[in-house]
Formats: structure tokens, C-alpha cells, sequence
């Protein structure tokens, strides 16, 4: 960790491609294989992680510098987090039912999953483990939420085009795909150099 | 393995008929919860650069399934349905929480190598799936067993793609240089995030290989 403080916008940037929440931290995996079968789903269930990333992202940083530290309990962090988490998205259903029925057919059926999505919780982790400010914490949960997305969408029309292609019997269905996020994941390290964070 | 059913259900214990042996089968490679349900990957991939690091994490999660499904199955008639999935998240947090504290006391060096992922074991499918699936409808010892095989069977996993990282990353097993720099030259893409999921999906494959060819060998007789 540097002393200078890394702008906001370069961690949006690092954490969109160079350290890509999925590809380089494996963060995600299961709704990642589960859900990447369609290009719509993907990216409903994109923009739903996007969303509760970043508020998530805002307000654990808050409970844990507000409360947590001040009260000297940060090894409750996991409860506290997975307790914000669920919450937030209980709240975020509820008000997008009420308010915006449309999105709430869009999304509604991803946001339970998000819960359990350790995409959202790892991402609270490591802004802590980072010493992330407020802005950079937002800049990571913003970044990692697109990024996230990006390689989920990337990944539905790779299998959509894949449908058409056999690959051998032992390979079907899951394997294959962890052979093509491997690629995908060389592809993205490409960009390594670009910006870094640690 | 004479199975006595009665007596079974009269004294809650699994192990007394053949049960608790078909679950630990079920458990450790039926169902293995990697290669065949393919669930709680993130950390099969993050955690496996060195075998040390797996043996860890599997040990992690044999610790925290066993303990949360007796807890759960414990419970299973006082947790009201519809808060099951809050009280289920609770139970897991409180032991994830535990081996955490106990790592940072005994081997901070590979607390902080294991990094969030110890933490992140909250939200591994396997020991939620566990505690839906198994522990709210079977006895507390049955249910035990369920989660020690399970662990075990991602444990297991972990291992082999520890090994097989760890050798062909960086040429040693547990630390030790197997293949000497002389003539070995160290395959880094092991090491980082790609050779990781190629691994596991090589892996997945090798189990899918050698399922199919027991299903033929049973077919044929």
C-alpha cells in the first residue's frame, strides 16, 4: 500500500479490467455459470449486481468506519455485511415493486440471488482490507459491479454462439466454460499494465 | 450394515443403519459439491495456488458444514420457515467468524494469504446448500456426517488442484522443490487467475470422464 492515495477514477478503471472481480479474483462464479446461458439474463442480472454493488459498497464503508471500528468489533464485519446486504436488497425489491413495476419484472427474479452472490461480499472485504476512502470504495463497488457484468455478458454470447459447436462428451455443460473463462480471464490480463492497484 | 429403520428414527442417529455411509458416498464423490454440483468454486479457484493454502481452506470448510448443519438440524424445529434463510446465514457467519479469529491467533501468515476468502466461506453455496437441502430435514448426527462429507469432498478437490497448480506454477509441493530449476521451467500462467479455472475445468471433465465410463461398466453387467 502507497501512501499516495490512488484516484477514484483509476480504481474504476482497474477494476473493471485489470482486476476484474470475476476473472482475476473468482468472485461470482456460481450465478456466473448458472445465469450466463441467455444475453437478456445476463444482462438483467448485470445491472442488478452493478446496482447493489456500489450502495452496498457505500454503506458497509460507512458502518464499518462509523461504528464497527469506533466500537472495536470489527470481527463481526462478515455478520454485519451479509446482514447489510440482505437487507438493502429486501429494500431495493420492495421499493422497485412500488415504484417501477417494469423494472421490477426486469430485475425482480435476480435480486434474491444477489444475497448470496460473493461478488457483493467480497467486495466489501477487500475495500476494508484495502483502506479504501469513501470515494474509492464507491469507484470499487461501481467498477466491480460493470466489470462483473461485462464478463457475464461476454460469457452469454460466447455460449450462445458455443451451441453450435460440440465439443468432446466429458467437456459438455460446465467444464467447457471454465476452460473459455480461462481464456476469457488471459484476454483481460492484457490490459494488466494499463493501471494498478493493489 | 444390517439396517434397523426403527431404531434408526427412535434414536436420531444416521450411523446405526447404512445411512451414514451412503450419505458420506454422496458427500465425498456421488454429489461431490465441485466437480458434480459445481457449487462454491470461487474459492476452489482462489485459494489453490499451493497445496498448504487448500489444505486450509478445506479444512475451513469441513470445520464450518459439520458444525453448521449440527447446529441447524439442532434447530430445525424452532426456525420458522420464513426467516429459515436468515437464521441459516447467522449459524454459518457465527462459525465462519470463529475459524477466522482462530486462524489469526494460531497462523496469521496464512490468514493473511487466505485473505477475504475466509470470510467469503458466508456465502460458499456448498454450506448454505447443506443447510437447505440436508440439515432442516434430517437428524442432528445424520446431518453431521452430511457436512464433515462434503466438506471432505471439496477439501479433497481443492487438493488435487493444489498439488497440481502448485507443481506445474512453481515445480514444488508443500513448499518442497520437486522438479529443480536445472531443467524444469516454471509455467507462471498456473499460478495466476487463467491456469486456475483451465485446471478446474480440466479437472471437472477428468470426473465426468471417469463417471461415464462407470455408468457403461454398470450398464454392461
Amino acid at each position: 500500500m502507497t501512501e499516495t492515495v490512488t484516484p477514484a477514477w483509476i480504481i474504476l478503471i482497474a477494476s473493471i479490467f485489470t482486476s476484474n472481480i470475476l476473472l482475476a479474483n473468482f468472485l461470482g462464479m456460481c450465478s456466473f455459470l448458472v445465469c450466463s446461458r441467455q444475453i437478456p439474463t445476463a444482462i438483467g442480472l448485470g445491472t442488478a449486481v452493478t446496482f447493489v454493488m456500489t450502495f452496498t459498497a457505500a454503506i458497509n464503508y460507512g458502518i464499518y468506519h462509523g461504528i464497527l471500528v469506533p466500537l472495536h468489533i470489527e470481527h463481526l464485519q462478515f455478520i454485519v455485511f451479509i446482514a447489510v446486504i440482505a437487507a438493502f436488497v429486501q429494500f431495493v425489491e420492495m421499493f422497485v415493486e412500488r415504484f417501477s413495476p417494469p423494472l421490477y419484472y426486469a430485475l425482480g427474479i435476480f435480486l434474491p440471488l444477489i444475497t448470496v452472490n460473493c461478488a457483493i461480499l467480497g467486495a466489501a472485504l477487500f475495500l476494508i482490507l484495502r483502506n479504501y476512502t469513501f470515494w474509492q470504495s464507491v469507484a470499487f463497488g461501481f467498477g466491480g459491479g460493470v466489470g462483473w457484468a461485462l464478463a457475464i455478458i461476454l460469457m452469454a454470447g460466447l455460449r450462445q454462439k458455443m451451441m453450435y459447436s460440440n465439443p468432446p462428451k466429458c467437456f459438455e455443460g460446465v467444464a467447457i466454460v471454465m476452460v473459455i473463462t480461462g481464456v476469457m480471464a488471459m484476454a483481460f490480463m492484457g490490459f494488466a499494465g494499463m493501471v494498478a492497484i493493489s | 450394515m444390517a439396517a434397523n429403520p426403527i431404531a434408526c428414527a427412535s434414536c436420531g442417529s444416521g450411523l446405526c443403519g447404512g445411512k451414514g455411509r451412503e450419505t458420506f458416498y454422496q458427500g465425498t464423490w456421488a454429489n461431490n459439491p465441485i466437480s458434480i454440483q459445481v457449487l462454491g468454486i470461487c474459492s476452489a479457484l482462489a485459494v489453490t495456488t499451493t497445496l498448504a493454502n487448500s489444505l486450509i481452506m478445506g479444512l475451513a470448510l469441513i470445520f464450518v458444514t459439520g458444525m453448521s448443519n449440527l447446529i441447524i438440524s439442532l434447530l430445525r424445529a424452532t426456525i420458522p420457515r420464513k426467516v429459515r434463510m436468515i437464521a441459516e446465514v447467522a449459524v454459518i457467519a457465527t462459525f465462519v467468524i470463529l475459524f477466522d479469529q482462530l486462524l489469526k491467533a494460531f497462523y496469521f501468515s496464512m490468514s493473511e494469504r487466505l485473505g477475504p476468502y475466509v470470510g467469503l466461506i458466508i456465502t460458499n453455496c456448498i454450506v448454505m446448500g447443506r443447510a437447505e437441502a440436508f440439515a432442516l430435514t434430517n437428524p442432528p448426527l445424520l446431518s453431521v456426517v452430511d457436512g464433515l462429507a462434503n466438506g471432505i469432498g471439496y477439501a479433497f478437490v481443492l487438493a488435487i488442484i493444489g498439488t497440481f497448480r502448485e507443481l506445474v506454477g512453481d515445480g514444488k509441493i508443500l513448499g518442497f522443490t520437486v522438479l529443480s530449476e536445472g531443467w524444469y521451467v516454471k509455467n507462471q500462467l498456473m499460478i495466476l487467475a487463467p491456469g486456475a479455472f483451465i485446471a478446474l475445468g480440466f479437472l471437472i471433465a477428468a470426473f465426468n470422464y471417469i463417471n461415464a465410463r462407470g455408468q457403461k461398466a454398470e450398464a454392461k453387467s
